[in-house]
């Protein structure tokens, strides 16, 4: 059956939220692996991963950074078939899709009498590999570090901290609007007999956008009001309550060294 | 548009993010000059604005639907260093926390569409919508023609970052290892998609709430139009609409040359010399002089040099001339108009 733009908007915004909350649980699993490990070296370390898959000229490197993103997700209690609903299928949909034609187009060696070239398949099987991997590292990030945690060891990357603030308010602020724009979607919905003609959905789309456009700004200077009330004068400040134990070195030992053999086996 | 990991090479990452980097400090700088303590919760609060609205699917004509990035009505609404924030900070939280965009390319995806999207937005919204009154169909118009051109923009820099990286990195055998289309192919492939679906989607969500805010909260308007005209003092659009309807009309009867017979004098290929056919039509449209026998030197030398991304006037793959005649006109006006507001705002900008 055919959704309405209203339907399939609030699918995709109930979707964000469905998957903030499993991320939200699986980071919190304390009996899992890269939960225990301090946010810092694992902001570091992945990142270090990530650098390094974009890096290397090797299928085979790739293919070794990618299983062992599977083998940690697995230790941190995070199901492949959980990655796979949300986001292994997601980045095979889209970036297979653009890879797919190249297997055709680049110009190379045929292989036997297939329209297909070698140079073809190995420039699409870079494309795929890399963008599943990468993400999958992102996910694994993502999925056993809570947000809150993830902002502040984002200061070992030298961001300013009123960078990591605005992230960090930005962030809770998303879920709020993510509800009201949801809560405006439904209740239009429920009140919506019949189909809506062209001019009215898109006018319906703008408006929403508005109305959502005006409540920020109300709800920002309400939040201003709040932050001074209670003594904000624009400096901002973190509370640093990370303390590595010598654990995390070597986990940040051993997240280098991979990325490291990575990039140097495809050199 | 969102680049995802992988596409671009880790130099070219790395180039975009250094050429990122002046456009968040002078933002931060400014928004914290003018704004004091109020810039911490406002950038927030559009940011996540800004991150909810990439995810609304947008009724478009023709029954399709479509996402906005919204750095238009960010532009709009915040000014160009509010909006670079917002839209910034949007989408490295699409790319850490959602897998949306590539890690490594949040530098490449901001200086796209959070950067060069919302300094062309402001540019072309603060030029069309020049000293109109607040409540003028003119803003409305201008707000549009913003987020159409901002999209196109960004969707243009994504597509050559991707078209050069064939020819840049390459393995031993010719195997690109990034981005594996050239340009011929990047360019194209993006621009159809963005000069039609998302580039109207952009225009209806930046048009559609200007217009929702000049009946519900004018104010919010304001900061971006200093010298609005008090409602009824304006001339708005009256002057220069029937040039633009002209307009209209040329680009859709541009198709009209392909009925033209022969080709154009002087006009001609290195190919079309060894053509028994194209000969014929240059003999006769030489005076019955005949051609030389071979395409000359220096014309197949030069020849090389240059392929248009829409030679003929029609993108390769479309299959429809008279359509692919409409595309190149709509292109080529629409790249004319701006270079041509751009150097009017310049100018202004200057003489102020």
């Amino acid at each position: 059956m055919k959704t309405s733009f209203v339907e399939r908007t609030i699918a995709g915004l109930s979707n964000g939220m469905d998957f903030a909350a499993f991320a939200d649980t699986s980071a919190q699993a304390r009996t899992g692996l890269l939960q225990r490990v301090d946010p810092r070296v694992k902001v570091a370390g992945i990142l270090a991963l990530i650098v390094a898959v974009a890096t290397t000229h090797s299928l085979v490197a790739i293919t070794a950074v990618f299983l062992l993103a599977v083998a940690l997700a697995v230790a941190s209690r995070v199901s492949p078939m959980d990655l796979a609903k949300w986001v292994w299928m997601p980045v095979l949909l889209f970036s297979g899709l653009i890879a797919l034609p190249a297997v055709f187009l680049t110009p190379g060696d045929r292989l036997g009498s297939l329209p297909v070239t070698a140079q073809g398949l190995r420039t699409a099987s870079f494309l795929l590999l890399r963008a599943e991997t990468a993400v999958s590292l992102s996910s694994l990030l993502v999925l056993t570090t809570r947000w809150a945690h993830l902002l502040k060891a984002l200061r070992v990357l030298r961001l300013p901290v009123v960078l990591v603030v605005i992230l960090g308010m930005t962030y809770r602020y998303i879920f709020l609007m993510l509800e009201t724009a949801l809560d405006m979607f439904e209740s239009r919905e429920s009140r919506t007999v019949g189909v809506l003609e062209p001019a009215d959905r898109r006018r319906l789309a703008s408006a929403t956008v508005g109305v959502l456009l005006s409540k920020s700004y109300q709800l920002s200077s309400e939040v201003h009001l709040a932050m001074q009330s209670r003594g904000f004068r624009g400096e901002v400040y973190l509370l640093d309550e990370f303390a590595a134990r010598s654990v995390d070195w070597l986990w940040l030992g051993f997240f280098f060294a991979v990325a490291a053999t990575a990039a140097w086996v495809g050199r | 548009m969102h680049i995802p990991d992988g596409y671009l090479s880790p130099s070219t990452c790395a180039a975009l993010y250094a050429g990122s980097t002046p456009f968040w400090y002078a933002s931060l700088n400014k928004m914290k000059r003018r704004l004091n303590t109020q810039a911490v919760p406002l950038l927030s609060v559009f940011a996540a604005f800004s991150f909810v609205i990439m995810m609304f699917n947008l009724p478009l004509p023709g029954g399709t639907t479509g996402h906005a990035v919204g750095m238009g009505i960010a532009a709009i609404v915040l000014g160009p260093w509010g909006s670079i924030l917002a839209i910034s900070v949007a989408l490295a939280i699409q790319a850490i926390f959602f897998g949306d965009g590539g890690i490594t390319a949040i530098g490449a995806n901001c200086f796209n569409m959070a950067i060069a999207g919302s300094l062309m937005a402001y540019a072309v919204y603060r030029v069309i919508a020049g000293g109109a009154a607040i409540e003028s169909s003119r803003r409305v118009a201008a707000a549009a023609v913003a987020g159409y051109c901002a999209i196109n923009v960004s969707a243009l820099l994504a597509a050559i970052e991707f078209g050069i990286q064939p020819a840049l990195f390459h393995d031993a055998s010719g195997a690109p290892l990034y981005a594996p289309y050239p340009l011929h192919i990047a360019l194209p492939a993006m621009m159809i998609g963005h000069l039609t679906i998302a580039g109207l989607a952009e225009a209806i969500v930046s048009g559609g709430v200007v217009a929702y805010l000049q009946h519900a909260e004018p104010a919010l308007l304001r900061s971006t139009a200093p010298g609005a005209a008090i409602a009824g003092e304006s001339a708005g659009w009256s002057g220069t609409r029937p040039l633009w309807i002209a307009l209209g009309v040329l680009l859709v009867l541009t198709p009209l040359g392909i009925l033209a017979a022969g080709a154009a004098w002087g006009e001609w290929m290195p190919e079309d010399f060894s053509s028994p056919a194209a000969r014929q039509q240059m003999a006769a449209a030489s005076a019955n002089q005949a051609p030389p026998a071979q395409a000359p030197a220096g014309l197949q030398r030069l020849a090389t040099i240059w392929t248009a991304p829409m030679p003929r006037y029609a993108p390769p793959m479309l299959k429809s001339p008279q359509f692919g005649y409409i595309l190149s006109a709509m292109a080529g006006t629409g790249l004319i108009v701006l270079a041509f507001l751009t150097g009017t705002w310049i100018f202004t900008r200057v003489r102020r």
